[in-house]
Order: C-alpha cells, then structure tokens, then sequence
C-alpha cells in the first residue's frame, strides 16, 4: 500500500452547517427507523421529523451571534444573519408542514416512511439555499429541494392529478435547472470564478479599474447573459411570469400539506438566493438588470392578480395569487437597495408565514384527501366553523394588504423601497394589481360568511395541533400587523443583509 | 499539433452526430447519435489534456445513462417513429428563430466577455495538471470543492429514495382513485369522483382535457 | 520537412505501432487456443472426446470452424434494422480488445533510446478505462438484440441490459477497494504495489498479491466478470432452453463468428484484468535464460489458470433463474462490495502507528457493526404489512 499524499483542505469548520446537518442526520434517522421498523403509524417519525426541525431551529438560532469567519468551507457556505433569518422562517413553515401532512397522511391513508424523509431533505435544501455563498452550493441545493418536492408533489400517486402535477412540475423544473446551470457555466467563464463575492469583486474591477490589482475583463457582457440565465432559474422557482406555468398545476396537483409547505418554503428559499446572488454577485451590474426585474415584476402581479379571478378552484386560486406575490417581492428586488433587500426579506417572512396557514384551513377544509376544494364548498364556513372561517378570513385579509394585518405593512414597505428607487410606474401598476386582487380574496370571504351552504357538509375535524398550526400564524399575521416594529427592529442592523452588507458598501 | 488534427476530426463528427441526434424520427437511432456525440466529446477531453474526464465520461455517459435510455426505450417499446405533427401551430419557426437568437446572442457575449481565441491555447499539462491529472482534480475536488462534493450525495439519496418511492407499488395499494372509470365503492375516497364542479374547465383542474402546460389560462 | 514534421517523434510512433500490432496478434492466437482448450476441457469433464480432427489433438479445429462460418450463407432478417444489425457484432468484439490496450505484458523495456511499456498505453487512469470498456460491452448485446426486431433477441438484449448494469456496479466497488488500498489508478502501479513480500516469518517467499490482501474484492470481481461475459452460470442472456440463442439468434455466418469471438475475447479480457489487479500481474520468478520472455510466460500461465476456472465453472454449474440473478447482484454484491470498501478505507486511513493487527482488529469490529446493523435491512426482513386489505381494481 502507497501512502497517499495528504490533499490539503480548507479548515472544516463546520458550525454554519450545523442546521443543515441536523436536519440531514434527523432524514437519515427517518429513512432508517422506516426500513427497521415497517409497519409503523408514522406519528412517532412525524414527531421525530418535529424534533428534528426543533433541533435545526435551536442551531440556526445560535449562529445569530457566530463569532468566526463570515465564509466558512472554502467560501461555500456564508455564516451571516441574512442566512439565519431565512432559515428560521423556513424552519417554521417546515414545522407547520410537518403538523399538517401528519394530520393529511393520517387521514387519506396514504402515508409512508419515506414523506418524512423527503420533507427532511427539501428543508435542507431550503436552509441550505439560503446560506450557500456560491453558484455551485446555490445550485446543489436548489436542485435537492427541487428533487425532494417533485416527489412530495406526486406523492398520492392514487390520484392522476397529482401524478401529473408532479410531472410538469418536474419537467419545467428540469428546463429550469438547465438554464441555472448554463448561466452558471457563463459566469465561471465571465469571471473565472463560481464564488459570490469573488465574481463581485471581479466585476467591479472591471467596470471602475481603480484598485491595485485585480483581473481584468475585456467587458462584462457575458457575465451579464449568466445574470440573466441565473434569474431565469430562480424566476421558475419563484413563478415570476413568463415563468409561472408550473405554478396552478402543481399547486393544485399536489397534496394540500405539500402545497403549504412548498407554496410557502422554495418562494422564501429561491428569493433568498435569488437575492443573494444578484445584490452579491451580480451588484455591480445593477443598473443593468434592475428594468428587466422591473417589467417581470409588474408583469407578474398583472397576470398573477388577472387570472386567480377567474379561478373556481381555491388551491388554484391560491396559486395565481401566489405568483401575484412573486411580482410584489420582485418590485422590492428590483429597487436593489439595501432598503429593497430588506422590505423583501420582511415580505418574504410575512408572506410564508401567511400562505402556509391558508394552506392549511384549506386542506382541514377539506377533512379528509383532496375535497370539498371549490368556492361553493366555501359557502357558509364561517358558521359551521368560526374557527376556520375566521382565521381564513384574516389571512385573506393579509393577502389582499387591507391595514390591521401584516400583508398591508409588507406592501406598504416594499412600495416605498421602489417609489425611493424611483420606480413610480411600477408602484402604480403594484397598487392597481392590489385593487384587482383584492377582489377575489374578498369574494372567498363574502362566500365564507354570507353565503348559505348548500349542503350540511361534514365538521372538519382539526385536533389541537392542527388548530395551533393554522392558529398562531393567524396570531402572528395579525400581530406584525400592529406591532411590525418587532421584526423591523431585526432587519434594521446591516448585518442581516447578505454578507452583512458586501454588495451596498457597507 | 496533435491537438488540431483531433479537433478537426472530432468536431465535425459530434455536429453532425449532434444533428442527427435531433433529427433522426426513430427513438434508438437518436440514442446511438447521441453516444457518438459523447465520444466525441470525450476524446476532445483527452486530447486537450483531461484523460480522468474522457474517462468518466465514456463510463457515466456513454457507458451508464445511454444504456439506461436504450433498455427504457427497448422496455417501453417506444421505439416507433415519432410523429412530427405540430400541436402548437407556428412552434417550430419560433423555437428555431429563439434558439438562433440565443446562439447569437452567447456568441456575442463570449466575444466581448472573454474573446474567442485563434491560437492554441496553452498546455494544460504544465498549465493546470502538472504533470498529473488524477491529482490535480484531486486537489481541487477535494479542497476548495469538497463541500459540493459532499453534498452531492445527499442530492443522490433524495434521486434514489424517490425512484424506489415512485417504483414500488406496494401490494393493497389499489389503482387510480381520480378517473371517472375508478371502481366505485372505495372504502376510502380521497376525492369526489370527477371533481367536485363538473363543468367549470378552470377548476377541472390539471386532470382535465390534458391540454398543455399553462393551457388553463 | 517542415518543422512540425520534424519535431514529431517518428520513433515512439513506430514503437507504438509495433506494440500494438505484436500485442494484438498475440491476443488473437492466445484466443484461437482458448476456443480450443475450452472445447478440450469441457469434454473431458464431460468424459467426451472433443475435437480431435483438425490438426494434432484438434488444435485446429477453431480456424477451420472460422472457415466455415466465413464461407457460410449470411441470412438477414427483414425486420431487421439495417444499419444497427450491421454495427452489433462490431459493438460486441470492439470494446473488449480495446479495454486490453492498458494491461501490462510485462516489464519496461529500453529500445532506441526510448523507455517502452510492455502494454500499449499506461493510461493514469487505467483500472478506470477498465471499466469504461467494461460498460461499453453491453452494447453489442442490447443493439443486436433490438436491432433483429424479433421476440427472443429484444428479451435477451433486454435481460442482458439490466444484468450487466447491474454487476458492473459491484465489479466497479471491487475495483475501487483495490484503487483505495493501491493508491494509484495506472495498471503498471498496481503490479508494483504487489511486487513486496509479507514480512510474517516463514512466509517470505509469498509475494503480496491483491488476492490476499483483497480477497473480497476479489471474490465480488470473479463473480462480476462471470456476469459481464455473459458467461455460465449468468449466460441469461443467451440461455437456449429459454430464448432460442437469444440475442444473436438472428446472426449468421460471420456476424456470429464475430459474437463468439467476442465472448471469448471478453473472458480473455477481464481474466488478464484479474491478474494484473489480483495476482501479480506478470511478476514472478525470472530465471537467467532469455530473461525478456519470462514476465510474458508469468502472464499467459495465470491468465490460463483464471480462463479454466471460466470453463470448469461452465462444466459444472446449472443456470441461475433470472430473478435470483438479479437479486444476487443487488442484495448479496452490492452491499458487501460496500461493507468491504469502507473497511479498505479504515485500513488505509487508520496511523501506521496502530499496528497491522490492531488496525485489522477495529476494521473487522466495525464491519461486524455494520453487518449486525443493516443485515436485516440487505436481507429484506419480513415483508411490509400491506397498508390495506387487497383491493379490487388495478394493482400494481
């Protein structure tokens, strides 16, 4: 035997990892305990998975303070405050997640180990995303999140519908996939580097060549058509429009608790890197993309607000408005300010606190698989169900951003970040799509507390840990509604933008 | 020098391998263009100094995926030619004038972005291998790279537990339960029997009249 | 001549070219004589004759069998597609002398002024060459197969697809366990690492050889070869109770000389990789009388032990069924290929400081961990309890 020569390697500090670890060990457990012990009910992996997320939770919630390097593992992975907040607002959907599809599974008979597992390893990719300080880190866990919800979403594969949500979901995907990865490989040619703040710095020794040493490019016209392929990728998984097809289908295809937990997890997770990567790594050139995110945003709202009117369906109705959202999210990304990064991050985090709950009624709604889903199932709710109905109702509220809710404060807060990045038309067009919005968030709730039901359907059946999942974010909707200051307080430090600050000079 | 006559020979061989790839209407043929194409490519790599990538990809490419597609195609028995009837009028002319504007489009940017060389580009033996390619990519793969290496097996287990998920149908689990023709009677239906609003297209959802993507608009 | 002609080195080219002819002419003989003394060995097993007409002791026989099928009526059938159904045989045959050109002969030689292998090229990625070949071979099977456009080739092509993707994954963890404790993927470095002696007192004289060292490996890349050939007891493919000949039923003439030749090309292949990375490659004693030849001699006398144990497996196994075939490569190669790399791993990761014995100690402890842990798992346990009674209606 040849000794092998010692490879160097970067110092593993692993620490910034650890809630990714966490939640990678608890999928592994998970995988592990279902094969040992077949047959199980799935309530103790549930609250296994619980414990798991918990867990995450605590790590992500201790690295607040990290002391060490901001770039930890060879640049891979940035140990900053931006990456904790994010993790910990998808760590909470995914507790949600988990609470309901327990509640789902349970009830439709369709569970298996593996769900568990799966919805492990989609929020490792999730956190994963948020921390990832480079377009080779960014994309591993875009793709693990990806891969883990395509087969959430054709998990009941008794019902075609989801079979079939679960395969354009996949093949959209899979072209989106591709373009990240083509603009990827032009940024590594662009620049001659995959990292972040290293393709920045490259950049802005192009374009203002006043620092001593540095590599010239010729131009940063390639490196400007791998920003574009990147956002095309993000753009998918965030359904911005023209990029949105995926989005009804899927939705509606998938199974309701899955739909929560993706609706609400990959839009947080692929915005945090989306916003990552273009205020980082593609800063310098941001008067060069800000009026194409500009067009895609008030395209979006447009076209996201237009269709949900004409949807019968709630989930589908749920969905238009979700993309709605994306262009709302997107005007705060288009500014491309500090200020914008983090009205959209305050967004982000009311936005998926909001859509899981909704989510959530909907699928208790429908008491048992995939019924009672159309508008005139609605009918009469909130008096056979106070609880739903009126929770329901001030979640819709949020939505739609009429006052006492969060939703109101996150618009208001993103409008002002473009009106001060002197974006007017598009603020214009944002109010208007409101205006339209506002419409069919409002018939839901007309149809839920004026109208007769047409049939004494069934109760719906919620436990108390259902309730307390669609409850406290109901709770906490309306109180950063009043009190919104608690989380601004959070955001207001430089420190919680990416790389505390690296893109704005600060 | 050896590296230009290998080029001159390999390129045109993968273009139009490539092509044939894409034009041929029998599902086989197009796989075995495609292998062409990867060989190709591969002995590219090991003429401008990268044996390990040549090799691996002649293993993984040609030797695993290519492989798989021929039994799912020989499998499925979807080796028939393929019809070339447009569903959607005028798609090919646009896919043809996007894709044309594309490949400008990155041609352009290349030449401002980093220029197009002319002249052979320096000996990536001495430049990046030092003499050893397998360490070389050692080094790099296991030192600034290792965490993407690492994590990459956690993407590989999400791939393999979801095949096994989707694969294995498990004895009870009883057939569709969202087709108008499913047996009546299911002692646990998880939807109401061709959707709960019968004649809205918007909300027949995605199981509906099959149309394509986004078609519910 | 012009400078570029000039700087080319005429002679390495002519070496290389001599090199490859000398070779390729010695596999081509070497095969002739393996067709022959399979024949031989198989009927004395079988207390038969064998050939005994052509030439003395029916030497022979291969070459006028070649005759025969050259002069023999090509048949092809007209579902045939074409261009594919040509490509086949050349599919099947090609790979195989390919994956040859990175086995070492022997020594390195000085001729010239140049240093030269005894092998055509010592890729430093060789043993992985191995495998490319070793992936490509399945090819010839799955094209001639579909390419008949018959029942009994596409089953064949189709069995012969999935067996050998799969015993290709656990030949290939046999390799890496040798790559691992080698420490170098160039064929030539894996002959020097079994160069060395054990130091044990009274068995000195025993030489290092991988087949000691990994015998596992070895075990799982034995068993692996017998189903990448296609070779009883795994000639599922072929299996003429079953599928006639199956995929090359519809070959004739020379095209099917060109898929038997392949076989035994095949088995000649991954016998000479079996020694090179198990028994000392061509090392051996060299005595003082033509010293050049000796390797040579070392070479072809293992490769022939390794070759009659393909035949005498031939002559006494029965065919596996096609489920216990593939349940054997995942459940029973597949993770013992596994268990055996990572313990190559602790081996070569563990200080030198710990000692050969307790180093083998820890190592073996965890293995055992291991085994206790997941065999249930490998062995499946007992089945799921199905989620519901046995429904009406389409079941899976």
């Amino acid at each position: 035997m040849i000794p092998a020569a010692t490879l160097p390697h970067p110092p593993l500090v692993f620490g910034p990892l650890s809630p990714e670890l966490v939640l990678v060990g608890a999928g592994l457990l998970v995988m592990l305990i279902d094969a040992l012990r077949p047959g199980n009910t799935g309530r103790f992996l549930a609250s296994l998975t619980f414990a798991g997320i918990v867990a995450a939770g605590i790590a992500a919630a201790l690295l607040w303070n990290w002391h060490g390097p901001t770039l930890v593992l060879g640049g891979m992975i940035a140990a900053d405050r931006y990456s904790v907040f994010f993790r910990l607002v998808i760590l909470v959907v995914a507790a949600i997640a988990v609470v309901l599809s327990q509640h789902y599974l349970e009830r439709s008979g369709e569970y298996r180990g593996e769900y568990y597992a799966l919805l492990l390893f989609a929020t490792a990719g999730m956190t994963l995303i948020t921390a990832s300080a480079d377009l080779i880190m960014v994309f591993l866990a875009l793709e693990i999140l990806s891969l883990s919800l395509y087969l959430m979403t054709g998990f009941s594969f008794r019902r075609l519908a989801s079979a079939e949500a679960a395969m354009k979901y996949f093949l959209l995907g899979a072209f989106s996939s591709a373009f990240f990865l083509f603009g990827l490989a032009l940024a590594y040619g662009a620049t001659g580097t995959t990292n972040l703040a290293g393709i920045a710095t490259r950049l802005l020794f192009t374009l203002a060549p006043t620092q001593p040493r540095g590599v010239l490019l010729p131009s940063p016209a390639l490196a400007l058509v791998a920003a574009a392929f990147l956002g095309i990728g993000f753009a998918f998984k965030v359904s911005v429009v023209p990029f949105h097809m995926w989005t009804p289908d899927a939705y509606q295809g998938a199974p309701t608790p899955v739909t929560a937990f993706m609706s609400a997890g990959t839009k947080v997770a692929a915005f945090a890197a989306f916003l990552r990567v273009y205020t980082v790594a593609f800063g310098p050139l941001t008067n060069d993309w800000r009026p194409i995110l500009v067009v895609l945003a008030a395209l979006t709202m447009v076209v996201g607000s237009v269709l949900a009117i004409a949807q019968r369906d709630v989930k589908r109705m749920l969905a238009y408005s979700s993309v709605a959202h994306a262009g709302f999210i997107l005007t705060a990304v288009a500014a491309g300010t500090a200020e914008g990064v983090r009205d959209a991050m305050f967004y982000l985090a009311v936005y998926a606190v909001t859509i899981v709950a909704a989510f959530g009624i909907v699928m208790l709604v429908s008491v048992r698989g995939e019924r009672n889903l159309s508008l005139d199932d609605y009918r009469g709710l909130a008096r056979r169900s106070p609880f739903l109905g009126g929770g329901l109702a001030v979640l819709l509220l949020s939505m739609a951003g009429i006052p006492p809710t969060s939703g109101f404060v996150a618009k208001v807060a993103v409008f002002s970040a473009a009106v001060r990045a002197g974006f007017w038309p598009l603020v214009l067009v944002a109010v208007l799509a409101s205006v339209v919005a506002a419409f069919f968030y409002l018939r839901l709730i007309v149809v839920m507390y004026m109208r007769e039901p047409e049939v004494a359907a069934a109760p719906a059946g919620e436990t108390v840990l259902t309730r307390l999942a669609v409850g406290l974010p109901v709770a906490a909707t309306v109180l950063l509604g009043v009190l919104p200051g608690v989380l601004f307080d959070v955001l207001a430090h430089p420190s919680v933008l990416p790389l505390g600050g690296f893109g704005f000079g600060l | 020098m050896p590296q230009l006559v290998l080029f001159w020979i390999l390129a045109p061989i993968s273009i139009v391998a490539a092509f044939g790839m894409v034009l041929a209407r029998n599902a086989v043929h197009s796989a075995l263009f495609l292998i062409v194409t990867f060989f190709s490519l591969a002995v590219a790599f090991l003429a401008l100094g990268s044996p390990f990538l040549f090799v691996v990809q002649i293993i993984v490419y040609a030797g695993a995926i290519m492989v798989l597609f021929l039994f799912v195609i020989m499998l499925l028995g979807v080796d028939r030619e393929e019809s070339m009837r447009e569903r959607i009028a005028g798609q090919r002319w646009m896919a043809l004038l996007l894709g044309l504007g594309l490949l400008a489009e990155v041609t352009a940017a290349v030449r401002l972005g980093i220029g197009i060389r002319t002249r052979a580009a320096g000996d990536f033996n001495v430049l990046v291998n030092h003499g050893d390619n397998v360490r070389a990519l050692a080094g790099v793969l296991f030192n600034g790279y290792f965490l993407p290496f690492e994590v990459t097996s956690v993407l590989l287990i999400v791939a393999a537990v979801g095949v096994i998920l989707h694969a294995r149908r498990r004895h009870g689990d009883g057939g569709p339960l969202d087709r108008a023709d499913a047996p009546p009677g299911e002692p646990l239906p998880l939807e109401e029997p061709g959707g709960s609003t019968p004649v809205d297209p918007e909300s027949a959802g995605v199981s509906g009249a099959a149309g394509p993507v986004g078609a519910a608009r | 001549m012009s400078p570029v002609l000039a700087s080319i080195d005429w002679t390495a080219w002519l070496l290389l070219i001599v090199r490859v002819i000398v070779i390729f002419a010695l596999v081509m003989v070497y095969l002739v004589l393996v067709i022959w003394f399979e024949r031989k060995a198989v009927a004395d097993m079988q207390t038969r004759i064998g050939p005994n007409r052509a030439g003395p002791f029916g030497v022979l026989q291969t070459i006028a069998d070649g005759v025969k099928l050259l002069l023999k009526e090509e048949i092809i059938p007209e579902t045939a597609d074409l261009p594919v159904y040509l490509i086949a045989p050349l599919a099947s045959a090609v790979p195989a002398l390919l994956a040859f050109a990175v086995i070492p002969l022997g020594p390195s030689v000085t001729i010239a002024g140049h240093t030269v292998p005894f092998q055509i090229s010592d890729l430093s990625v060789g043993i992985l060459w191995i495998l490319a070949m070793a992936s490509l071979a399945v090819y010839g099977v799955v094209l001639a197969g579909w390419s008949s456009g018959t029942n009994y080739p596409l089953i064949g092509s189709v069995r012969s697809s999935a067996q050998m993707i799969s015993y290709e994954v656990g030949m290939g963890l046999g390799l890496v366990a040798v790559v691992l404790y080698a420490g170098t993927l160039t064929m030539s470095g894996i002959v020097a690492v079994q160069a060395r002696h054990f130091g044990v007192p009274g068995l000195t004289w025993l030489p290092k050889w991988n087949l000691f060292m990994q015998f596992p490996a070895f075990l799982i890349y034995v068993v692996a070869a017998f189903a990448e050939t296609n070779r009883p007891p795994f000639d599922l493919p072929e299996a003429e109770t079953e599928l006639v000949a199956g995929y090359h039923t519809e070959y004739s003439g020379m095209k099917f000389a060109m898929f038997y030749l392949a076989e035994y090309m095949h088995m000649i292949t991954v016998s000479s990789v079996a020694v090179t990375l198990f028994l000392g490659g061509w090392r051996g004693p060299i005595f003082p009388v033509v010293r050049w030849l000796w390797p040579l001699v070392w070479f072809v006398a293992k490769v022939t032990v390794m070759i009659f144990v393909f035949i005498w497996v031939r002559a006494t196994l029965p065919r596996m069924r096609y489920d216990k075939l593939m349940a054997f490569g995942w459940k029973v190669m597949i993770p013992i290929g596994l268990v055996w790399v990572l313990a190559t791993g602790g081996i070569v990761a563990l200080p030198p400081a710990y000692g050969a014995w307790r180093a083998g100690a820890i190592v073996g402890f965890g293995v055992l961990a291991l085994i206790l842990l997941l065999g249930p798992v490998i062995r499946g346990g007992p089945a799921r309890a199905p989620v519901e009674a046995p429904t009406r209606g389409v079941s899976g």
